[in-house]
């Protein structure tokens, strides 16, 4: 593995990683990882820096919806435009291509179920190439973006051995 | 009465067992009991849990009743996946020249039992696992300690001046815990001059193979003339975390692996089933998932020994997870400074005496712990000998 990508293999898993701690990891000078970063940003492959947030915890109601999306290709219009037509509304959370019955798979994130339902019923279902949609409410969430949010392990290695 | 070392010995105990001294680490243990802000670099284990596949193959095999006895041996997939895995290390060899143990602490002790006679003299270079002395001891050989420093290194100049004693084993152990030395093939090599010279047998535990830095682990059992005189000593709880489920095995000549299990039969009769299915498991890990656990401690090491030795003598480990810092400039005996560091600021090492006389001087960090807890212990560190070395 390059010491480039390795960088970038660091930062997906703990983006407060400071640049001096990284070079610290890899073996690179500091400015070397600097270098390298902003170079990833410019680049577009480092696209943002977010933090995951567990919002119930906070007594923060958050209800995601999956929609699946039938749509109409006409020579107009390809799956990149409706997608981008999609993508567009920030209460859209994710749009996704897929094989299957269905074309798209878009996440939708509301305060409420209505919130949620009324947004479907009056952006999505409007579209003039949407056929027809099928919503899932996320009723609980196990994992998100490869991190486990139930615990259920702990560290039960004593404190020395040889 | 007979005494060992002024002690009156008792009659209800075997001798030997009597002249062990007590575990140095022990009194440690106790310091920690309660404390709930320690961050503890004196465990000799990988810091993630079981790779779930394994663990989920061992649920399974548990449902559909898989709960008997195996062969003496162990089970076949097994031995014969294991044959086919120590390829990668350059042994050319079969199932049934492989042994499973319960963990590599009964492949040594069988090891030892089936090739030593009473009075033989097992040759142990130092600072090494705490093991080897009191079970060569228990096998009645007489262990001689060879002290390594000071870059730790074993060469054929160090070994030569132990052929008059007429040796019969040599342990060797690499990459090592605890100073995270490995060799090259050519150091090897001469390793092995010294071994055919003095036509001795070589116990080689590589526990820590897979997790080697620079070059690629090899075993000295594929050197020219080694495979018909070495033990290699191996198993998944360095690399798979399975420390717990205590599984190893023993890949050795035909004779020998027919010694050791004539041994292993009576004391163990076979390694824990579960744990054996886990090991099957284990061995389908993909190299990639291998490389990522690699690359992962890799990065802890580079980051550890780079901030330890802004204040700390230390070598740059080419094996395993432990730094083996140089405690001598502050002034404190390893064990005083364990000891120390442990109740002013909340860390966990292992005095270095404890894997020999000559680890005096040094104490043994694992760095197998999150990045934060590593990040926090080496600053407490730190803190810990700049205050020691301003008064």
């Amino acid at each position: 593995m390059s010491k480039e990508l390795e960088v970038l293999r660091i930062l997906e898993d703990n983006a407060k990683l400071t640049p001096k701690e990284i070079a610290e990891m890899v073996g690179l000078s500091e400015d070397d990882v600097r270098r390298i970063i902003k170079k990833f940003e410019d680049e577009g492959v480092i696209l943002k820096y977010k933090t995951l947030i567990d919002w119930e915890k906070v007594g923060e109601e958050v209800v995601y919806a999956i929609i699946d999306v039938r749509v109409t290709l006409t020579r107009e219009k390809s799956y990149d435009d409706i997608a981008k037509r999609i993508a567009k509304f920030p209460e859209v959370h994710a749009v996704r291509l897929i094989s299957g019955d269905y074309d798209f798979q878009v996440v939708v994130k509301g305060k409420s179920l209505k919130d949620v339902a009324f947004f479907v019923a009056e952006k999505i279902s409007t579209l003039p190439e949407v056929r027809d949609t099928f919503t899932h409410f996320v009723l609980r969430s196990y994992k998100e973006e490869g991190v486990l949010l139930f615990k259920d392990e702990e560290d039960r290695r004593l404190a020395f051995v040889p | 009465m007979r005494k060992i070392g002024g002690l009156p010995l008792s009659r209800k105990i075997n001798e030997r067992v009597q002249a062990i001294p007590p575990s140095g680490i022990r009194r440690f243990f106790e310091l920690v009991i309660g404390r709930k802000d320690v961050i503890s670099l004196g465990v000799g284990e990988p810091d993630f849990p079981v790779p779930w596949s394994i663990r989920e193959s061992m649920i399974y095999s548990l449902e559909k009743g898989w709960t008997s006895y195996t062969s003496n041996r162990g089970l076949k997939e097994l031995r014969d996946g294991i044959a086919e895995y120590y390829r990668k290390f350059g042994v050319e060899t079969c199932g049934e020249n492989v042994l499973i143990t319960t963990g590599v602490s009964e492949g040594l002790d069988l090891a030892l039992r089936a090739t030593i006679n009473p009075g033989d003299i097992v040759l142990i270079p130092e600072p090494c696992y705490v093991a080897y002395k009191p079970l060569a001891f228990l096998a009645y050989g007489e262990p001689v300690s060879i002290p390594t420093n000071p870059d730790f290194r074993v060469n054929y100049d160090l070994l030569k001046p132990y052929s008059k004693f007429d040796p019969k084993v040599l342990i060797v152990n690499y990459p090592n815990n605890p100073t995270g030395v490995t060799y090259t093939k050519k150091e090897l090599e001469e390793i092995a001059d010294f071994v055919v010279e003095n036509d001795m047998i070589v116990i080689s535990d590589e526990i820590y193979a897979e997790l080697t830095y620079r070059g690629k682990h090899i075993s000295i059992a594929s050197l020219n003339g080694m495979e018909e005189r070495t033990i290699v000593l191996n198993g998944f709880s360095k690399a798979y975390a399975m420390t717990g489920f205590r599984i190893g095995y023993a890949i050795a000549p035909e004779e020998i692996i027919k010694a050791m299990t004539k041994i292993h039969q009576y004391c163990m009769l076979c390694a824990p089933i579960t744990s054996q299915i886990g090991a099957l498991e284990a061995l389908k890990l993909k190299e990639e998932e291998m490389d990522r656990i690699r690359a992962e401690y890799m990065r802890k090491r580079n980051f550890f020994v780079k901030r330890l030795s802004r204040f700390l003598n230390v070598r740059m480990p080419d094996g395993a997870f432990y730094a083996f810092p140089s405690v001598r400039e502050t002034g404190l005996s390893s064990e005083e400074f364990a000891e120390r560091l442990l109740m002013e600021k909340g860390v966990a090492v292992v005095p270095g005496n404890a894997f020999g006389e000559c680890g005096e001087g040094f104490v043994r960090c694992a760095y197998a712990v999150s990045m934060e807890k590593l990040k926090e212990a080496v600053e407490r560190m730190e803190e810990f000998v700049e205050n020691l070395k301003s008064k």
